[in-house]
C-alpha cells in the first residue's frame, strides 16, 4: 500500500498508509481501531452514505490541533498523529452520549430495539453510568403508525441516517427535516401521516435507524391469536429472502441458509401448513412472462403495445410508480406479486380443496419487508372484505416470535416444505436478489419463444451490485434489451429515460425498491452498515438456486398441476381474476 | 390538495412568478418569500403548489416554512406586532411590553385574534438596538416601549380605520 501517493498517519502509536482523500476514520478502521460512529454510516456495496459529522461521537485528538475532531469527516494528512482514546477524546465522548441520553425517554426495558440499538451500546461502550444532566425531554412527540412503521421521535438522535437513506438511494423525499432548534426532528411535509406523503412503505429508514425511533409495526399478536384458535386454519408461507437471512438473529453466519429450520420453527409454533412464496414466484413467472411474450409478440408484428414491461413483485416500487408516473401505469406486468398469487392461490384453490370457508382460513406472510404489510392491505389483495393475505411479518418479527415460543432454532431439524404450495425451483429463489426476477422471466421466455432448452441458466450481466445493469439477450433473433434497478433513485433515472422516449429501446425492466433487492430489504436482520452481510445473503441466494436440479419455473410440476387442475392456462380468465391486479395514481405530498 | 376558487388569481400570480424566475433552482426562500407577500402566510395548499411548480419535495418545503420564522403557515392579522426579544431590548424591558400585548389581545404568540384584526410574534432584532425595546407594527416602528403604552399602540391601529 505504501507508495508515493499514500499518506503516512500515527493512529495511537501505529504507522499506516492510506490513499489521498481517506478519512481518519478509514485509516483507523484499516488497522482495526474500532472508533464508535452514530451518525455516520456507509453501506460498501451500495450507494448508501450518511456523514453529516453531526454527533461527534468519533471524535479524536489530532496533535498540534486546537479542536478535536469527527473522525468520519476529517481527512488524513500526512505526518498526522491521532489519538483515538486519551483521556480528553474518552471524557468528550462519554459527556456527548451523557447529552443524548439526558434528552432520550431511555425506557430500554420496554423499547423493541433493546439489544439492538447503537446508542444503547455506545452508552455501555463509553461507561456512562450515570446522567449528570437533567432538563427538558423530547418525548412529546406523538407517536405516529401506519401499516408498516411506527415513527416514535421522542427517540430520535437527529442522526438523519433515514432522511438521507429516504432522499439519496429511495429519491422518495417523503422524509425531511423540520423546525429548529430543540424542536428540530426529522418528519413529513405538515407532519402528515405517511400514508399521505410519497413513502412507499420499503422501510429502509427502519433499516439503518440506529435507535427505537423508527421501527417495522409489530403484528406477531394477530398470529398468536390466529395460532391459538382451533378453528382457524394457519397457513404460513416464506419469502426467498429470509431464508438466507433470518439465521442471523440467531447468531448463525450472514448468509447460512436456514430453509430446513425456518419451516420446522414455523410448524413448532403451530403452522398447519408450511408453504413456500417460491412456489408462487414460479406463478409469477408464468403468468409474467406470459404478458412479456405477448408484448414482445405484438411488438414483432409491429402492433402497438405497451414497452418496456416493468415488474411488479416489489410493494415498495407498485407504490412508487403509482404516486410518480401517472402516465405511465399501463407499463407495469398486471401479475400480482408473489405474496399477492400466494394469497389468492390458498384463500381460493387451497381452501376449496380442504372445503373450508376462505374466512376459517388464516395466510400469514413471512416476508424481508415493510412495504409488503401496505401491500396486503390493498383493496385488490381482498374478497368481501377478507383478504388474501391476513397478516404480513417481517423477518425481524417472525424471530421475536420463534424466540418467544422457546423454540431453539439453531439445533432445529431441518424439515420440508407441505404440498403442494411448497415445491419450487431455482428460479424462484433469485426473486429475493437485484436481476433475479428478470433472470428467472428469460429463463422461461427464452425457452418458450425459442422451443429449445437454454444452454446455461445462468444470466450474469443482470447480477451483481451495479445499481442500473443493461443487458441485451438475443432471442428468435431479436435483441430484447433489458435493465436492472434496484433502489428506487435507480429507478427514477430508468423512468425519466423511459418517459423521454425510451432512446435504449428498453423491452423489459426490473425494478427492486431495497438495495440489493429484498435480501436487503426493510425489515431483515439489522446489517448496522456492513454491506458485506448483503453479499453473503446474495451468494447464499445464488446457492441454493445451484443446488436445485429443476431451475426454470416452467418446469415446476407443481404449478403445471395447478394450471391443468385449476387455473387453465396462464393468462386465462380465471388466472386474470385472481392473479392480476390493477393500478391506480395516488397524489400524495 | 384542492385549490380555493376565491384565491385562483392569488395562485395565477405566484405561478407567473415562478415561471418569470430565469432558473428553479437555489430559489425556493425567495419563492416562499413571494407566496407569503401574495397570500400573507403559507398555507399547505401554497407549500403544495410551490413544491409541484418547483420540482422540490413537499417534505423540503415544509423543513424551509418550519425553519425560518419569518415564514408563517397562520393568516396574520390586519394588524402583525412584532415585538423584539434581541439582547437590547431584552434587557431594557421587552418581555413584560409581550406579556401586556397577550394579556390585551388574549393570545400567545404566532397566533392571530379571532376578529382577523391583530397577530403577535415574537422575533430576534430588528436592527434598531438605540429605540430598545422596539415594537414593529406592519411596517410602522414604535421605539422605547412601555407596558403602558400598549394599549395606546393597539388604539391607534383601530383608529386607522
Amino acid at each position: 500500500m505504501a507508495d508515493m501517493k499514500s499518506i503516512n498517519v500515527v493512529i495511537d502509536r501505529k504507522q499506516v498508509s492510506v490513499a489521498p482523500g481517506s478519512t481518519i476514520l478509514d485509516a483507523a478502521q484499516s488497522i482495526g481501531i474500532d472508533i464508535p460512529t452514530l451518525c455516520y454510516m456507509r453501506l460498501h456495496n451500495t450507494e448508501y452514505k450518511c456523514q453529516p459529522a453531526s454527533c461527534r461521537i468519533c471524535v479524536v485528538e489530532v496533535e498540534g490541533r486546537r479542536n478535536l475532531c469527527p473522525a468520519c469527516a476529517t481527512p488524513v494528512m500526512e505526518g498526522m498523529v491521532i489519538k483515538t482514546s486519551s483521556m480528553r477524546v474518552l471524557s468528550a465522548r462519554r459527556m456527548i452520549v451523557e447529552l443524548m441520553i439526558s434528552d432520550h425517554p431511555n425506557d430500554c426495558l420496554t423499547c423493541t430495539k433493546s439489544g439492538a440499538c447503537e446508542l444503547q451500546d455506545l452508552a455501555r461502550k463509553t461507561g456512562v453510568v450515570d446522567i449528570h444532566l437533567s432538563g427538558k425531554s423530547q418525548s412529546e412527540y406523538e407517536i405516529r403508525e401506519n401499516k408498516a412503521i411506527v415513527r416514535d421521535m421522542s427517540k430520535c438522535i437527529m442522526c438523519r441516517r433515514c432522511e438521507q437513506m429516504c432522499s439519496d438511494i429511495q429519491s422518495v423525499h417523503a422524509l425531511s427535516g423540520v423546525d429548529r432548534g430543540f424542536e428540530s426532528v426529522v418528519g413529513t411535509a405538515f407532519d402528515e401521516s405517511l400514508d399521505n406523503t410519497m413513502c412507499v412503505g420499503c422501510g429502509q429508514c427502519v433499516a439503518v435507524c440506529p435507535v427505537g425511533a423508527l421501527m417495522e409495526k409489530d403484528d406477531t399478536d394477530q398470529v398468536i391469536k390466529a395460532l391459538a384458535d382451533t378453528d382457524m386454519t394457519v397457513v404460513f408461507q416464506t419469502a426467498p429472502a429470509t431464508r438466507v437471512a433470518i439465521g442471523e438473529e440467531f447468531g448463525l453466519e450472514p448468509g447460512t441458509d436456514v430453509t430446513g429450520k425456518l419451516v420446522t420453527s414455523l410448524k413448532d409454533l403451530g403452522a398447519d401448513y408450511v408453504f413456500d412464496t417460491d412456489f408462487a414466484a414460479d406463478l409469477t413467472i408464468m403468468e409474467e412472462g406470459t404478458e412479456l411474450i405477448d408484448r414482445l409478440n405484438k411488438f414483432l408484428n409491429g402492433e402497438k403495445t405497451a414497452l418496456p414491461l416493468l415488474t411488479s413483485c416489489c410493494p415498495g416500487w407498485v407504490n412508487f410508480y403509482e404516486s410518480n408516473y401517472p402516465d405511465m401505469l399501463d407499463l407495469p406486468s398486471t401479475a400480482k406479486s408473489p405474496q399477492g398469487m400466494f394469497g389468492a392461490v390458498a384463500k381460493n384453490y387451497f381452501a376449496e380443496k380442504l372445503n373450508i370457508d376462505r374466512k376459517k382460513m388464516f395466510v400469514v406472510s413471512v416476508m424481508p419487508c415493510t412495504a409488503k404489510k401496505i401491500e396486503a392491505d390493498r383493496e385488490e389483495l381482498k374478497e368481501d372484505g377478507n383478504p388474501d393475505v391476513d397478516v404480513v411479518l417481517t423477518t425481524r418479527e417472525v424471530a421475536r416470535l420463534i424466540k418467544l415460543a422457546n423454540i431453539d432454532f439453531v439445533n432445529l431439524p431441518d424439515g420440508d416444505y407441505d404440498s403442494p404450495l411448497g415445491e419450487s425451483t431455482g428460479a424462484a429463489v433469485i426473486f429475493g436478489v437485484t436481476g433475479g426476477v428478470l433472470e428467472a422471466a428469460l429463463r422461461t421466455v427464452y425457452e418458450v419463444l425459442e422451443k429449445k432448452t437454454l444452454p446455461r441458466v445462468e444470466f450474469e450481466a443482470v447480477r451483481g451490485f451495479d445499481g442500473l445493469k443493461v443487458a441485451t439477450v438475443t432471442i428468435v433473433g431479436q435483441d430484447i434489451n433489458v435493465a436492472v434497478a434496484h433502489g428506487l433513485s435507480n429507478a427514477r433515472k430508468v423512468m425519466e429515460e423511459i418517459k423521454n422516449g425510451n432512446p435504449r429501446n428498453l423491452h423489459a425492466v426490473e425494478v427492486m425498491a431495497c438495495p440489493g433487492g429484498c435480501i436487503g430489504g426493510g425489515g431483515q436482520p439489522y446489517h448496522y452498515g456492513d454491506g458485506d452481510i448483503l453479499k453473503a445473503r446474495t451468494n447464499a441466494t445464488y446457492q441454493i438456486d445451484e443446488a436445485k436440479v429443476i431451475r426454470k419455473s416452467h418446469e415446476n410440476p407443481a404449478i403445471k398441476a395447478l394450471y391443468e387442475e385449476y387455473y387453465e392456462e396462464p393468462g386465462s380468465e380465471i388466472a386474470h381474476h385472481q392473479l392480476h391486479t390493477r393500478y391506480t395514481y395516488r397524489e400524495r405530498y | 390538495m384542492a385549490i380555493d376558487s376565491l384565491s385562483k388569481e392569488k395562485f395565477e400570480e405566484l405561478g407567473a412568478y415562478i415561471d418569470s424566475l430565469p432558473s428553479k433552482k437555489g430559489e425556493l426562500i425567495r419563492v416562499l418569500h413571494r407566496a407569503q407577500g401574495i397570500f400573507g402566510y403559507l398555507p399547505k395548499e401554497v407549500q403544495f403548489f410551490v413544491a409541484r411548480k418547483m420540482d422540490v419535495p413537499t417534505s423540503k418545503v415544509y423543513g424551509v416554512v418550519t425553519f425560518y420564522s419569518y415564514f408563517s403557515m397562520i393568516p396574520k392579522g390586519e394588524y402583525n406586532i412584532s415585538v423584539c426579544l434581541g439582547t437590547a431590548c431584552y434587557v431594557r424591558g421587552a418581555e413584560p411590553v409581550l406579556d401586556e400585548f397577550k394579556k390585551q389581545l388574549g393570545i400567545s404568540c404566532n397566533e392571530t385574534t379571532a376578529d382577523g384584526k391583530f397577530s403577535l410574534n415574537a422575533l430576534r432584532c430588528v436592527g434598531a438596538c438605540g429605540l430598545a425595546p422596539v415594537v414593529m407594527v406592519g411596517d410602522e416602528v414604535y421605539g422605547r416601549v412601555t407596558k403602558d403604552m400598549v394599549k395606546d399602540i393597539l388604539a391607534s391601529c383601530l383608529s386607522h380605520n
